[in-house]
This record gives structure tokens, sequence and C-alpha cells, in this order.
């Protein structure tokens, strides 16, 4: 019989909480009932497990997935998923998905008046490796207007998903842009109480992984819930 | 000195663009033992008016009662084609359908039996974070002394527990209320 090797809590002020009113939409969806709390089970420290296969070679390349290259500035974002304990998360899911540089989604409900782009999806995947890197090679997206309030616009951002090694790692964000001034407006990052929380979902130029003539790089680490001591075998 | 973690955000209104490609909505391929289920149902908001476009993830074990995944260390069968991983969209009037099998018992805290149950995320716009909760299955004898269960106010723990819908024995009714009137119970661990 094992003991369920268990996850940290999440960094104190590092989560936002459900209900932030000037985010609008958070008000009729937040529950209201507080949380139940429950012990962690083999069934949450385990989550599904992904394959090299299941990855397609181009799946990671945001700029080849089409006939021709999508229009906008050329980047590379990468960057390692860690605990927070600072281990690797290694062979884990990680996909994006982002407006074009224009500020569009390709999606039939985005109705913001700027172009479409043939040769852009704008949704990526790839898994990390054994040191917990990953690298997609995008373009940098556009801001772009949503109804929350009035002028309301979103700074430039890229939405992650991440598995991690258990459902208890499950976590969806998104990065930003160092220097923006939208981000100061935006509900969304100023939903997160914590300063230094607030920074980590900002990624930093990143000159050394630069490739020149090429892609300017960013660097964005996720960090995930660590887990306590190795539990004792019954 | 721990690293702080990351924030959480919102999935936003455009999700469906990432996860619609890999969507797992039908756990039950060839080669998959196990008793099939239709669980379906409506996300439900604050107002009582459906969620358009939330997404739900769902984890469960096999019939055997073990999970694809290398911390199970359980001496049960796996079965090569049964991931059991769900990934399903709500459509626009926020109706979802999983087609899956009944897991088997798995273990809980202590060595005491968990009923059979599917783990459930849910992502939307408008929620910050993703919220967690759990489906059982109706009339399932194990359900009285489920470890999790017991833990959830009596008069809540029926939002947990999937209805039989009259018509197929195989097709079960779950509706996800995140605000409000009969608030689905969501956990934190
Ligand atoms: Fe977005």
């Amino acid at each position: 019989m094992h003991d369920v090797h268990s996850y940290r809590k999440p960094s104190p002020g590092s989560q936002p909480d459900y209900l932030y009113p000037p985010y609008k939409s958070t008000v009729k969806r937040a529950p209201v009932q507080p949380l139940v709390l429950v012990p962690q089970t083999l069934s949450e420290i385990t989550g599904p497990v992904f394959g090299r296969n299941e990855i397609a070679p181009l799946d990671h390349d945001l700029t080849r997935q089409h006939q021709s290259a999508p229009l906008g500035e050329r980047m590379i974002v990468n960057g390692r998923v860690l605990d927070d304990g600072g281990c690797p998360v290694a062979n884990t899911l990680v996909e994006i998905w982002q407006s074009n540089a224009a500020g569009r989604y390709r999606h039939a409900d985005d109705n913001h008046d700027a172009p479409l782009d043939p040769n852009f999806t704008g949704c990526g995947r790839t898994l990390t490796d054994d040191a917990g890197r990953y690298r997609f090679v995008t373009i940098k997206p556009g801001a772009y207007p949503w109804r929350n309030h009035h002028n309301a616009w979103r700074p430039p951002h890229i939405h992650f998903s991440v598995f991690g090694c258990g459902f208890l790692q499950r976590l969806v964000t998104q990065m930003y842009f160092p220097g923006d001034p939208l981000l100061a407006l935006d509900p969304m990052y100023t939903c997160i109480a914590d300063e230094r929380a607030r920074q980590r979902l900002i990624s930093s130029f990143d000159w050394e992984n630069t490739v020149p003539e090429f892609a300017i790089a960013y660097r964005f680490d996720i960090v995930l819930r660590g887990r306590d001591a190795t539990p004792m075998e019954k | 000195m721990n690293e702080l973690t990351t924030a959480s955000q919102t999935v936003g209104p455009f999700v469906s663009i990432s996860f619609a490609p890999s969507l797992a909505g039908d756990l039950t391929v060839q080669g998959v033992s196990g008793k099939r289920v239709v669980l379906h149902g409506r996300v439900i908001d604050g107002d009582g008016a459906p969620v358009g476009h939330a997404a739900i993830e769902t984890w469960q074990a096999n019939a055997h009662g073990k999970y694809a995944h290398p911390e199970d260390f359980q001496e049960k069968p796996l079965e090569r084609e049964f991931r059991g991983f769900g990934r399903v969209m709500a459509d626009e009037r926020g109706a979802y359908r999983l087609v899956t099998i009944e897991p088997g018992c798995t273990p809980g805290p202590g060595g005491v039996l968990q009923a059979p149950h599917l783990v459930v995320v849910i992502f939307m716009r408008g929620l910050l974070k993703h919220l967690t909760t759990r489906v059982y299955f109706p009339d399932d004898t194990h359900n009285a002394e489920d470890p999790v269960l017991k833990l959830v106010p009596e008069e809540r723990r029926a939002t947990l527990i999937a209805r039989r819908v009259a018509t197929d024995a195989n097709e079960l009714e779950w509706n996800i209320v995140v605000q409000g009137k009969d608030e689905t119970v969501f956990f934190e661990y």
C-alpha cells in the first residue's frame, strides 16, 4: 500500500480569487458556496500522459502550418516548466493559442474588425524535454478590444495550457510582454494580488535564444505546484 | 525557498480553437472493457443561464479501477486503448456530452475504497482559475462509504451524482451549476 505523494498548495497570493468584479463575467460565474477541502487521492495526483507520437513535427511552429508565412513579427517563445521546488516537469503537454498580428482570433465568435490571416491558425502544442524545456516559433500577437468596460483592450498575450504530472498540476495561464502599458489597465492581470506573481506572467527578452537574422526570443518559465517530501511506504 | 507558482488565468472565449482538434468525447474505443455510459448535461451560471463554450476535462480509472499513470502501483490490468482522459466543449446552449465507461473503485486515504467517479475540471470565460469537482454514478452501493463524498455536506451531495435518464439505461444526466441554486460542489486540495 502506497500513500499518495501529495502536492503543496500554490504559493499564497499567487492565484486570483474566483470573484473579481472589475472582470465583469466573474460576477455570475464565481461559486458563492465555499470550496470543500478534500484529501488528495490517487485520482488527482495522477493525470493524462501524452506521447511524442501524438505531436506532429510542425505543431510547435505556428509560422509553418500553412502555405506561406503569416504576417507579423516572427518570435520564439521558450522556457521551462518547473515545479515550485525547481524540479523540471518533463514530457508534459504544453498547448498555446493566440490572436494573429492584427489582434484577431481564428474563431467564429471573434468579430473584432481586424483582418484574418489565411496563413495563421494561432495554435501550437509540444511536449517538454527531460529538462522541462519547451520552444515555440510564432508571431507576436496583437492587442484586441473587449467589452468588459469602456475602451477595454487586452494586452498582447499568448494563452498557455499545461498538464503537469497529475491533474492537481493542471494550469491554464497567459503570457504577456515586457513594458506593456496596457497591463496596468487589464483586469485579467490586476486580478492577481501579489506583485511578484503578476511579474511571473510577463515574459522576458531572451537574447541568448534570439536567432540572428531570424527571430527575437522571449523567455517564459511556468511554475506548477510542487510536492511534499516523498511519503514513507507503509 | 520555493519558487512562486504561476498564476492561473482564464481560458477566454476562444479556447476552442486550441482544444477542438484534440477533443476526446468518446472513450469507448474498441478493446475497452466496462459498462458504457453517456454522460450529458448543461453548464449553468448564477442567472440560471447556460454557459456556452465551456471546456470540460475528465480523468478516470478504467473498469478495473486502474489509472493509466506511472504512480498507480496497483496490481490491476491496464488497457492500452484507454487513457482515461476526456475533453469536451459545451455548445452555445451550454450542453456537453461525453461517452465513456464506468470506472472501477479506486483506493482512497487509509486504504478505504473510493466509489467509481470521474474527476472533472471546468474552464470558461469569466473563470479566472478552473473549477475541480467529481461526478459519481447513481445507485452505486459504494457511494455511501466514499471518503470524499462523506466530507461534502449531506444536503449538497446530490450535486455530485449523475441522474439516470429513464429512457435509456446507459444515459446519465449531470449539470454543472457554477453559482446559485443547486450550485455544484467544487473542491480544493
Ligand atoms: Fe486571448
